[in-house]
């Protein structure tokens, strides 16, 4: 069953055509990832799905609901969860504040155990937990990003660029947390330039190619693609 | 010695009020990066409501003060909601003219309804004065509720901030709209509050500057305010402890001034203190350096 069902959605920025009629899906369970090149319109489709930006045509279904034209701050109460681009942590605020700021949809007496929850898979923000965001390390601000994405307990985790600007090391740290959380149940859509590391870890993949889905298929079947290896891959 | 203490007491009281009008725009500054320049004249629609009805209505001063604080509160949000919600998404310039704008229909209004003739404005407070050193040096009531008025709100402002829910997310959303927004907090409502609780705090400052200096016209809000305005600036635009440092500096320097330098001189020198603090530091005194992301 499609937990997530984007239709020939096409976005604008002004008069600049940044998404043209894109669809896919994403089904319970899955990793599914989104890779393609710098300005390809991959944050702009998840900004698009996340409700930050209004599609100037076409549907976008959620736990078959039309979200299409439903404000941000509604569509997250529904389950959705947008860890976005450039982690955008709030600086000036406590790491343990940004993660209750992740609750923010949820009841007070939920609060505790999910903060609870997210010290145990991320114990370096449990030993920052009273510091200010802003003097935490790149590595260190990605998790928080991810926890506090975390913390609405969204039936659905977008992920935007989480290695950018990340060492290798760190980058497999990333990438070994969104494995634990696959294996725990979560369905997450992936956003990437590290294709390569994305394809390794997704079940399936659309490649986007200036604002169109230019391939689709398994995460394997992408891999082996000589087009995709070419373009994307490094030969 | 008495007298200088007498005018460092006045100039407190004067700062009180100008950090109570402070808050409203550096609260607006930080969550909606816009500079409001109506809320002055909400200062003076606040002391008109709280004038009305007393002298019409025969209210008791402080149901006044209630009244004032609960039409303050409905004209922020109306304010907000019509004039400035319209141009979330456009320029900073068409902004900063349309609240120019709206602090002259608030003027124009109040001109409209009360006229022009100065209104004596009869002193909410009124429990006399105390009097110290042998009848030397007199502290008026009104001084005294001033400076304790604004003690607790920033004090209940600063709990509000850091403690409460709402309070905490109006931070997110000072920091991040979009990322606020992503937390499933609803932005705009969260921009609607703060006109909503600036625009009370205008009220209260409204019948406090009113019951010390009594006389009310429809441009007795624009002075204070942009007296206020400078005060925010100098202490820190967006911080809430900026405007009460900004703000008693502000008073102290007027009163002060107007005593030793010379009496007409007092604003000019107010003036002079923001352009100096600004040559010096930019921010504010407790202002943030702002890191423009590359």
């Amino acid at each position: 069953m499609s937990l997530l069902r984007v239709e020939n959605i096409h976005v604008y920025y002004g008069n600049i055509h940044a998404i043209k009629d894109v669809s896919f899906e994403v089904n319970e369970g899955e990793i599914v990832t989104l890779i393609g090149a710098n300005g390809a319109g991959k944050s702009t489709t998840l900004n698009t799905v996340s409700g930050l930006l209004k599609p100037r045509s076409g549907r976008i279904l959620f736990r078959d609901r039309n979200i299409t034209q439903m404000q941000a701050s509604r569509v997250v109460s529904l389950g959705m969860a947008l860890c976005p681009e450039g982690r955008r942590v709030f600086q000036q605020m406590t790491v343990r504040e940004n993660l209750e700021m992740g609750a923010y949809t949820r009841p007070a007496g939920e609060v505790a155990s999910s903060l609870k929850n997210i010290f145990e898979r991320f114990p370096r923000l449990k030993e920052r937990e009273k510091q200010v965001a802003g003097t935490l390390s790149g590595g260190e601000q990605q998790m928080l990003a991810m926890g506090r994405a975390l913390m609405s307990k969204p039936k659905l985790l977008m992920l935007d660029e989480p290695s950018m600007g990340l060492a290798p090391i760190l980058v497999e740290q990333i990438f070994d947390i969104i494995r634990e959380l696959h294996a725990a149940g979560s369905t997450i859509l992936l956003v990437e330039q590290n294709a390569q590391m994305a394809l390794s870890i997704a079940d399936r993949a659309y490649v986007l190619g200036t604002g169109s889905i230019t391939m689709s298929g398994s995460a394997k079947q992408v891999l082996e693609d000589d087009r995709v290896r070419a373009a994307y891959l490094g030969g | 010695m008495i007298q200088f203490l007498s005018h460092i007491i006045s100039g407190l009281s004067l700062g009180s009020i100008y950090a109570i009008i402070a808050l409203g725009y550096s609260m607006v500054y930080g969550i909606a990066k816009m500079l409001n320049f109506a809320h002055g004249d909400v200062i003076m629609i606040g002391a008109y409501v709280s004038f009305s009805a007393t002298q019409y209505f025969g209210m008791h001063p402080i149901a006044s003060v209630v009244i004032s604080v609960i039409m303050c509160t409905i004209l922020g949000i109306a304010i907000e909601g019509f004039a400035y919600k319209p141009l979330r998404k456009a320029t900073s310039l068409a902004v900063l003219i349309t609240a120019i704008g709206m602090s002259y229909l608030l003027q124009n209004l109040a001109l409209l309804i009360w006229g022009a003739n100065p209104k004596s404005f009869t002193s909410v407070v009124g429990l006399g004065t105390l009097s110290l050193f042998g009848g030397e040096m007199h502290i008026t009531s009104e001084t005294i509720v001033t400076v304790l008025a604004n003690i607790i709100i920033m004090i209940a402002l600063t709990t509000f901030i850091n403690k409460t829910k709402m309070g905490k997310a109006m931070r997110a959303v000072s920091e991040d709209k979009g990322a606020a927004e992503l937390m499933g907090i609803n932005v705009n409502l969260t921009i609607s509050m703060t006109f909503a609780i600036g625009s009370a705090l205008a009220a209260i400052a409204g019948v406090l500057l009113c019951s010390s200096y009594p006389s009310l016209m429809p441009t007795t809000g624009s002075m204070p305010g942009i007296k206020a305005f400078t005060a925010a600036v100098f202490g820190g635009i967006g911080s809430i402890p900026g405007a009460l440092i900004g703000g008693l500096l502000l008073g102290l320097i007027e009163i002060l001034g107007k005593a030793y330098v010379s009496d007409q001189l007092g604003d000019a020198l107010v003036f002079a203190v923001l352009i100096i603090v600004l040559l010096v530091r930019p921010a504010g005194l407790l202002g943030k350096k702002v890191h423009e992301k590359v």
